[in-house]
């Protein structure tokens, strides 16, 4: 792999830009593998290059249906934020916040990590209450989180509406300055382009149709649309379809499959410094570099793998973000998605040995799994390569559900996150 | 928006009107307090989350506030049929579950050019 740097740049300059190599390479499957990840998204590509990378792992191949990044990582608003209340939940997300710090560097790829802080607004004294209790936790804990006044709030967002009479009112805010945002496609592809360039096979628009056990229940490997590819391990990172990976194997997960929807407006010239997000009237926003708001929108209610939402639920945000930002009340929006999300009971993720030999997954991220990525596929990769989970993630274990041992940050954000 | 038709109003209604209330014909067990845990766990926890047919609970809660039960295809989020609490699990055709999903960000590109 050729190394990208100015000098990189410069010499292209000079060649007309005929030098630029394909990022990976797209090799034929190979009969067999050490590990397969099923699922290439920022989870799975990272696990495969933390395998690699950290356990020298190289015989890897990660199996995608579609083209990497395509589904909730090319889908999601790329918040990225550490801020949680309980301890295991704080473990994870800020090993991984740590990581986006030096992950450009790392992957020799530019993933556009911005710290421009996210912002999470108070409305009333219930919101007010859980937030400073967040940030007493986070505090004590290590973790940046601060308490801001309307007035601050307004001076750290200048087109917020801090107005008493407003609908959507605010009574202060939350702000973690080390959070932000991340370029979503470029963590996708530096992860690949990473990988591939320590060995690992990327093998797009390869469907997994079932999951091949042993005569004492092990995997063996996977059938594909494209015939049978052993495996020792397997590793399912499949977001919205791990339970329909799962079930190849004969394993349920507790997961609901819901849609969850974004949007983004017209490019605007730089006009928002943050990123704010609003759980309790379900409003989350920020700029990207091209200018575009890029918004986020609450999930549909019930079970579904549609890709696609109500418009009722987008036009519930749209109406809040109009209101607590009067100035883009007649901003124009251009493109409109949705992503499945993973849901399990308690809002947490769920990274664990399974009840079958050798399957290891790694799901649950629901509505928040992007600002995850490189943590979940650092431990994930740890989990797959010892078999037992690292102790940043030992709370994540599917055995949750059975002891009642719940990680309860669905009641803690009083909100999907 | 989905419009779903109440079986009891005997109505279509819109999506605002109906709260979904997850799997249907889940029945708890009468021995709850002495079932192991992973009965438990099973019970509470464990659903099929379905790609393709699912079974699903709905109530009419700003209607006649009652409970029933839907099928209902996950992939096109398509109403195969809505039927009463207490009936048990209705069949339905296998016209059911085409398994393509559907791609709207591409389709709304396509349309726009």
């Amino acid at each position: 792999m050729r190394k990208y740097s100015v000098f990189a740049v410069a010499r292209e300059a000079l060649r007309g830009h005929k030098g630029w190599q394909p990022q990976w390479s797209s090799p034929e499957p190979r009969s067999s593998y050490d590990v397969i990840i099923i699922g290439g998204g920022g989870h799975g590509l990272g696990a495969a290059y933390y395998l690699a990378k950290e356990h020298g792992i190289n015989n890897v191949a990660v199996l995608e249906k579609g083209w990497i990044g395509g589904g909730n990582t090319g889908r999601n608003t790329t918040i990225i934020r550490s801020n949680y209340l309980y301890e295991e939940s704080m473990d994870i997300y800020e090993h991984s916040l740590k990581l986006w710090e030096g992950l450009s560097q790392d992957l020799n790829y530019n993933v556009m990590y911005s710290p421009r802080g996210v912002m999470m607004l108070s409305h009333n004294t219930h919101d007010q209450q859980s937030f400073k209790r967040h940030i007493n936790a986070n505090r004590l804990y290590g973790i940046d989180n601060e308490w801001l006044t309307p007035e601050q709030a307004k001076a750290y967002c200048p087109p917020l509406d801090i107005s008493k009479t407003a609908r959507y009112a605010i009574n202060g805010a939350a702000l973690q300055r080390r959070g932000g945002t991340a370029r979503h496609d470029a963590v996708a592809w530096g992860y690949a382009r990473a990988a591939s360039d320590r060995g690992v096979h990327i093998i797009q628009n390869t469907e997994v149709t079932g999951i091949r056990r042993g005569a004492n229940g092990e995997v063996t490997g996977v059938e594909t649309n494209r015939g049978f590819i052993g495996a020792k391990k397997i590793g399912v990172s499949a977001a919205g379809h791990s339970s329909v990976v799962m079930q190849m194997a004969g394993v349920r997960v507790p997961l609901a499959s819901n849609p969850l929807q974004a949007l983004v407006s017209e490019p605007l010239k730089p006009i928002f410094p943050c990123v704010v997000m609003s759980n309790t009237v379900h409003a989350y926003i920020s700029q990207s570099d091209k200018g575009e708001l890029v918004i986020g929108a609450g999930t549909d209610q019930y079970n579904s793998y549609s890709q696609t939402g109500g418009l009722q639920i987008i036009t519930h945000t749209l109406d809040a973000i109009c209101e607590l930002f009067p100035m883009f009340r007649r901003v124009k929006m251009m493109r409109q998605w949705g992503g499945i999300t993973d849901n399990t009971p308690d809002r947490s993720a769920i990274q664990s040995v399974t009840p079958v030999k050798n399957l290891f997954v790694n799901c649950g991220w629901g509505t928040g799994g992007f600002k995850a990525t490189p943590g979940s596929a650092d431990l994930f990769a740890h989990l797959i390569a010892k078999g037992e989970p690292h102790r940043l993630a030992s709370g994540l274990t599917l055995d949750r559900f059975r002891t009642g041992r719940l990680i309860d940050e669905a009641a803690a954000a009083a909100v999907a996150h | 928006m989905l419009l779903i038709h109440c079986p009891y109003c005997e109505h279509d209604r819109s999506e605002l009107e109906f709260r979904w209330a997850g799997e249907a014909h889940i029945a708890r067990p009468e021995t709850i307090a002495e079932i192991s845990d992973e009965a438990f766990a099973e019970y509470f926890f464990l659903r099929d989350n379905d790609k393709g047919v699912t079974y699903e609970r709905w109530r009419h809660i700003h209607g006649c506030g009652r409970f029933f039960n839907a099928a209902r295809d996950t992939v096109s989020d398509r109403f195969l049929m809505t039927y009463k609490a207490g009936l048990p699990k209705q069949p339905v055709a296998d016209v059911a579950a085409t398994e393509q999903t559907i791609e709207t960000y591409e389709q709304t590109e396509g349309d726009a050019r």
